[in-house]
């Protein structure tokens, strides 16, 4: 069976989500910054009257901060828990691929990509690394298992 | 179109139905008990069985149709008058109604009415039947009727000796005075009319409130008042830019724009309104229950059915209600010899009113019982280690009233028996206050208690105090505001003050201890502006007032209440977020939160825990690096003057209190002889080294406190000075301690705790190794 994947880009690394979960993708917008919150979150956007948690993939993933002055992109969840955002560095194209290419995530992935990357798809020239909003959104109670 | 969907919208029309008839007969049979002979009443209730049973014959509900036959047989006879209703049918009629609503609620969650058949209901409802109670009733219009029937109700198998004690008790059954042939002759008619009726199910709808109403799903009604809030902001947006321009023709239309918003507002709230009839509807039969098991007599008496709420703040009030319905009849009203004894009537009356009043729904709860003590109220406060002596003579008794708001103050017996209900008056407080209420209570001994409640009448849309601080703008709801003020720069370096490091100020006289909003969301300061003038926004939350300066304060705006998702949900600082005149989102604070924030910063670990806790972690990860989250329920106890110490329910046996002559010394270690075995005492006090150690030496040398833990069958007895409180919340640990047998610091109910580690404490002692760190 063939699905399609919303894909974006963290530096060079691919990223892709199913195309069902996604409400909208959107250019940066202002937020509003919650202090006290874990610092994965940047902020409220006010996206058409619908409050929507923006939470950057960067430092979901670990990554190092985008560089001063680039302004994220948004693809926009809909999550159990109302719409969140994924704030990216780049959008990519919507893509199908084959159930067939799909791989679990290679043993040695570790750390924060190993809970958060469900598989990988193989296509030409490229990996696409499959991100599972859920465990995406699941940061507090990582928090939880690294104190443990 | 499939008959199955057919189908199920009937059974889904008929449980909607039936659930409102059920209410409505709770109400009409507690009335009806009252009023053995109302005419309107029996024929009501015979009606909605009538329903309830046709419909199930048609739906093929049998066992359900079975039992509301026999109800329905019994009712016939009350309502032939061949039988007249006492406490006794009452409650086989009650109990035939929660049989219903089981049945009900199996039907709505899986579709059938259960295997149960109730045979043992049905004897009881058949046996009330055969009866006539009318006989021993001094009722002589009647005595024609009454000949004809079965036997008198003494010799009935099915009237157990609690039955019989609870119709003495209760004296609800009180013989009805004698009516007037005239009404007489219009109950029959009004009998014939509901046979009449009772046989047509449709019939029952088309009265005249039927026609003019329409049944809506609350769904949409949710859905139409979170565009109304749309609505609402793009409104203020408008307003917003109309100003900045002149144009006559927009700014006319903007006005409009603004009163259709207001009124529409105003009607789409009006929507949502339930009449708190609703909640109340229950109470009569609360009441009843309650006092038929207290062996006391109450009436109650509901006014303002028809002030109307805002269902979702329905929802909130429910269990408060129910909790201070039940403290007044359990504490409040006496027994009827106490009664008697003190000049007052036996039957103790409960008065439960609401009515509107500046925007509010006030609700007050009254009784004509003993009412609250003061002095008892000190003292208590002062053996539980609430408050010092001093500082309980110092109140006033409208002050030592207020107590019974305290935590850990009224809960404390019910702990001693750990099976306790765990809810206490300052879970109705916090509860009310959650939705920004208030709860006030007055009381005068001897004579009763009244207790207020001023609740809003809406969640979904308040107003709020909009505040700037270090560029992000945030709401305070305007129910914990109390004042504003402002400090020029000049006045500011002196007005302000601290007290070892806490910021107070003097208003009019007395400390308010301050906070800066910079400093409790840990923003970051820019730069240190020590000569601008300082703003402070004086709120009061649980009962304490504190100032929270902010850099500008901007405006008060209707601000549209969103809630915010599970992950910023755990974050007690904020109450949900808005979206701003300019389409900008700001949060809005939750004082109470604050307030407990306050509380815990006011304490000694102020830097310590809240740095640490809180400092961002590595790698960009969540800031709580070092925090775990969990829910348990908490066992408190208080250990020396001010020690509190938090145990897991899970681990707790029992509490027990023993004579401190009876502490042996067994190998070194205190013991006493407890269920044939010999019971390890500990000392928490030890634990807390030895500072804390001195009162439980002092006063309550006398009798010990002592938690039972229990694992693996070895048992081991917690010394400590005070149970105060059991609490069920989401702990946080924040700070880990270092020391043998604490786990770490949590807050509690706005104070430190330290909890306990039982289990480390028992392998203490399973290693034989005395622990105890005091000589």
């Amino acid at each position: 069976m063939a699905r399609q994947y919303a894909t974006y880009y963290l530096g060079d690394e691919y990223f892709g989500v199913e195309v069902k979960q996604v409400q909208e993708v959107l250019r940066y917008q202002e937020m509003t910054r919650v202090p006290l919150s874990s610092p994965v979150i940047r902020g409220l956007i006010n996206l058409r009257g619908q409050i929507v948690l923006a939470v950057d993939l960067r430092r979901r993933l670990g990554l190092p901060d985008r560089p001063e002055g680039t302004l994220p992109m948004n693809v926009v969840l809909q999550t159990d828990d109302g719409a969140v955002s994924l704030l990216v560095d780049r959008i990519g194209d919507v893509i199908t691929v084959a159930d067939e290419d799909f791989e679990l995530p290679p043993e040695n992935l570790r750390g924060v990509s190993r809970e958060i990357v469900r598989g990988v798809f193989k296509l030409d020239g490229a990996l696409l690394l499959v991100v599972d909003p859920a465990r995406v959104l699941d940061f507090e109670r990582r928090a939880e298992t690294l104190a443990a | 179109m499939s008959l199955d969907n057919d189908l199920e919208e009937v059974v889904h029309e008929f449980l909607v139905e039936s659930y409102e008839n059920l209410d409505q007969l709770d109400r009409d049979l507690i009335e009806l008990e009252r009023d053995p002979k109302s005419a309107e009443r029996l024929g009501s209730v015979f009606r909605t069985i009538h329903t309830i049973k046709g419909t199930c014959g048609f739906l093929g509900f049998e066992r359900l149709e079975g039992v509301a036959h026999v109800g329905e047989s019994l009712l016939s006879r009350l309502r032939d008058g061949r039988l007249l209703l006492d406490a006794d049918i009452t409650s086989g009629l009650l109990a035939m109604v929660d049989a219903v609503r089981i049945m009900l609620a199996r039907i709505e969650s899986e579709g059938n009415d259960g295997e149960d058949h109730y045979p043992s209901l049905c004897a009881r409802l058949e046996a009330l039947q055969e009866e006539v109670a009318a006989s021993a009733r001094p009722a002589p219009h009647e005595a024609e009727s009454m000949m004809e029937t079965g036997s008198p109700r003494e010799e009935t198998p099915f009237s157990t000796e609690e039955e019989m004690s609870e119709i003495e008790t209760t004296g609800v059954a009180t013989p009805a005075a004698p009516l007037p042939v005239a009404t007489e002759r219009t109950f029959s008619e009004e009998l014939e009319e509901g046979r009449r009726e009772g046989a047509d199910p449709e019939v029952r709808s088309s009265g005249g409130v039927a026609e003019s109403t329409i049944r809506v799903d609350v769904h949409l009604l949710d859905r139409l008042m979170n565009l109304v809030g749309e609505l609402v902001l793009s409104r203020n947006q408008v307003l917003q830019h109309t100003q900045q321009r002149s144009e006559a023709g927009l700014a006319a239309t903007a006005q409009r724009l603004n009163l259709i918003t207001t009124e529409l507002q105003e009607g789409v709230m009006k929507t949502r309104m339930q009449p708190i009839g609703g909640v109340w509807g229950r109470f009569p039969r609360v009441v009843r229950d309650l006092a038929v098991t207290c062996g006391k007599q109450v009436d109650i008496e509901l006014d303002g059915r028809d002030t109307e709420l805002d269902r979702s703040i329905i929802e909130a009030i429910k269990d408060p209600l129910t909790h201070v319905v039940r403290n007044s009849i359990d504490h409040g009203i006496e027994g009827p010899a106490e009664r008697l004894a003190a000049g007052k009537s036996a039957t103790g009356r409960l008065r439960m009113r609401a009515f509107h009043e500046g925007g509010q729904v006030n609700i007050e709860i009254s009784d004509d019982g003993r009412g609250i003590d003061p002095e008892k109220l000190r003292e208590r406060a002062v053996a539980r280690g609430l408050l010092t002596h001093e500082q309980a003579s110092r109140l006033n008794d409208r002050e030592a009233i207020q107590l019974i708001f305290l935590a850990g103050f009224s809960t404390a017996e019910k702990v001693s028996n750990v099976s306790g209900r765990g809810v206490g008056m300052d879970v109705v407080k916090t509860n009310v206050e959650r939705i920004g209420g208030m709860v006030d209570v007055q009381s005068t001994v001897g004579a009763g208690t009244t207790l207020r409640m001023k609740i809003p009448l809406t969640l979904a849309i308040i107003p709020a105090l909009l505040v700037t601080t270090a560029g992000d703008r945030f709401a305070i709801p305007q129910g914990s505001l109390l004042e504003l003020v402002r400090l020029e720069s000049d006045v500011a370096k002196r007005a302000v003050e601290t007290i070892r490091g806490t910021r107070v100020y003097r208003l009019r006289g007395e400390l308010l201890p301050l906070v800066d909003l910079k400093h409790m969301l840990r923003i970051p300061q820019e730069s240190d502006t020590g000569s601008e003038a300082v703003n402070i926004v004086v709120l009061q939350a649980d009962g304490r007032r504190f100032g929270l300066i902010v850099d500008a304060i901007n405006d008060t705006e209707e601000i549209v209440v969103k809630p915010l998702g599970k992950s910023l949900k755990a974050l007690s600082s904020y109450a949900g977020a808005t979206i701003m005149g300019d389409g900008r989102v700001a949060l809005i604070l939750d004082v109470l939160g604050l307030g407990q924030e306050v509380g815990l910063v006011g304490r000694s670990h102020d830097q310590g825990v809240g740095a640490q806790a809180r400092t961002p972690g590595e790698a960009g990860e969540a800031g709580s690096g070092d925090e775990a989250k969990a829910t348990d329920a908490i066992l408190v106890v208080g250990v020396g003057e001010t020690g509190r110490l938090g145990l897991s329910l899970s681990a707790v046996d029992r509490l027990e209190e023993f004579p401190a002559e009876r502490i042996e010394i067994s190998g070194g270690q205190e013991v006493v002889q407890y269920r044939n075995d010999l019971l390890p005492l500990k000392r928490l006090a030890d634990l807390l080294g030895n500072s804390l150690r001195a009162s439980s030496d002092g006063e309550g040398a006398g009798v010990l406190q002592v938690v039972v833990c229990s694992r693996d069958g070895e048992s081991v007895g917690l010394v400590v000075d005070r149970i105060l409180d059991i609490v069920e919340e989401n702990i946080e640990l924040r700070r880990r301690l270092s020391q043998p047998g604490l786990l770490g610091s949590v807050v509690l109910q706005g104070k430190v705790t330290d909890l306990v580690d039982v289990g480390t404490l028992m392998d203490d002692l399973a290693s034989d190794t005395p622990t105890r760190v005091a000589a």
